[in-house]
């Protein structure tokens, strides 16, 4: 049962979207014809360079910077953006994501922190804020940014890890709960990807890759665009990966 | 704002009546469960009285909550 009319009438929120794959999902869901909120920490410019990229393709996006560890964070993104587009946010896809790799016998407490701030407290609060309007509009489209890092052990990485996990029992439990209100959540799990988070990766890790190469955010956005769609209406709960093999 | 309780009754049929019942069974005695009303639709009928009467329902209050009547009753007296 997929809606008649799609996007409905909500604009869409990427957290995190100034570069990288949070910047690809941007341009895919505004190419799909969401209007789109680009969400951005630190680098203004880049995001609205991308915004400015969007409208001349023909799309329609607008920047807002906050940091989405930040209690307020949700109330000020949402509301900013229901006032610039005039409608609700029917489409949230948490995106932001840090890294601070340590062995675990050398960890702090800020590296676990900042990482479990960010990839799996601020997940939590988007989604919450949310599920508010997507409740009461009977539809909504929740994407999580997980990682293969969530599905299996990458050493080095076990904050991360241990947040991606969370995320993804997390994006399970409020996909059952809410989906008779017709609102998806679901996980997408990449693998090694072309970013900048993985420009200082040994390249011989590649070797372990089924597809022998890293991915690009375009190949993520794509995924993400689908559980976006309205063709993705019975899809939920899902954590679909992204890996060209690695998880297999 | 000061509401009434006819208009917080009619109010709360009508986003009840949202979640499934019909309208017309939704009387001040009839209970949540005969109602098939569970506690996501609670969670949703305390979003729309917190955004329209700026009642905070807390997941304690709702627990307490077994019929219609009980739930005006509450908003209505929290909204006063």
């Amino acid at each position: 049962m997929s809606d008649a009319a799609w996007p409905p009438a909500g604009c869409a929120l990427v957290t995190g979207a100034s570069r990288g794959i949070g910047a690809a999902i941007a341009r895919a869901l505004a190419a799909d014809g969401w209007p789109v909120g680009v969400n951005y920490n630190a680098s203004a410019a880049p995001a609205e360079q991308l915004v400015a990229e969007i409208e001349a393709a023909g799309g329609r996006a607008f920047a807002i910077g906050a940091n989405v560890t930040d209690p307020g964070a949700p109330d000020h993104v949402f509301e900013a953006l229901e006032q610039h587009f005039g409608v609700p946010v029917l489409a949230l896809v948490n995106n932001a994501g840090i890294t601070r790799d340590n062995l675990s016998p050398s960890l702090t407490d800020e590296e676990w922190d900042a990482v479990i701030d960010t990839n799996l407290t601020a997940v939590f609060r988007f989604t919450r804020r949310a599920l508010k309007g997507m409740m009461r509009a009977r539809t909504g489209r929740i994407v999580n940014l997980a990682s293969v890092s969530g599905l299996r052990a990458n050493p080095g990485q076990s904050n991360y890890a241990a947040a991606k996990a969370g995320l993804i029992q997390f994006t399970r439990t409020a996909a059952v709960e809410v989906a008779r209100r017709g609102v998806t959540i679901n996980a997408v799990a990449p693998g090694w990807i072309e970013t900048d988070m993985t420009a200082d990766v040994d390249r011989a890790l590649l070797d372990a890759v089924p597809a022998k190469r890293a991915g690009t955010p375009a190949e993520v956005a794509a995924c993400v665009g689908f559980l976006v769609s309205a063709q993705a209406s019975y899809v939920t709960g899902a954590v679909l990966t992204v890996d060209g093999g690695l998880g297999a | 704002m000061s509401v009434t309780k006819e208009q917080v009754q009619e109010r709360v049929v009508e986003a009840l009546a949202s979640f499934g019942p019909d309208a017309d069974t939704i009387t001040p005695s009839a209970t949540f469960e005969e109602l098939d009303i569970d506690s996501l639709d609670l969670v949703e009928l305390a979003q729309i009285v917190e955004d329209e009467y700026g009642v905070v329902l807390k997941g304690d209050d709702m627990k307490e909550l077994k019929t219609v009547g009980e739930a005006v009753d509450l908003i209505t007296a929290r909204a006063a």
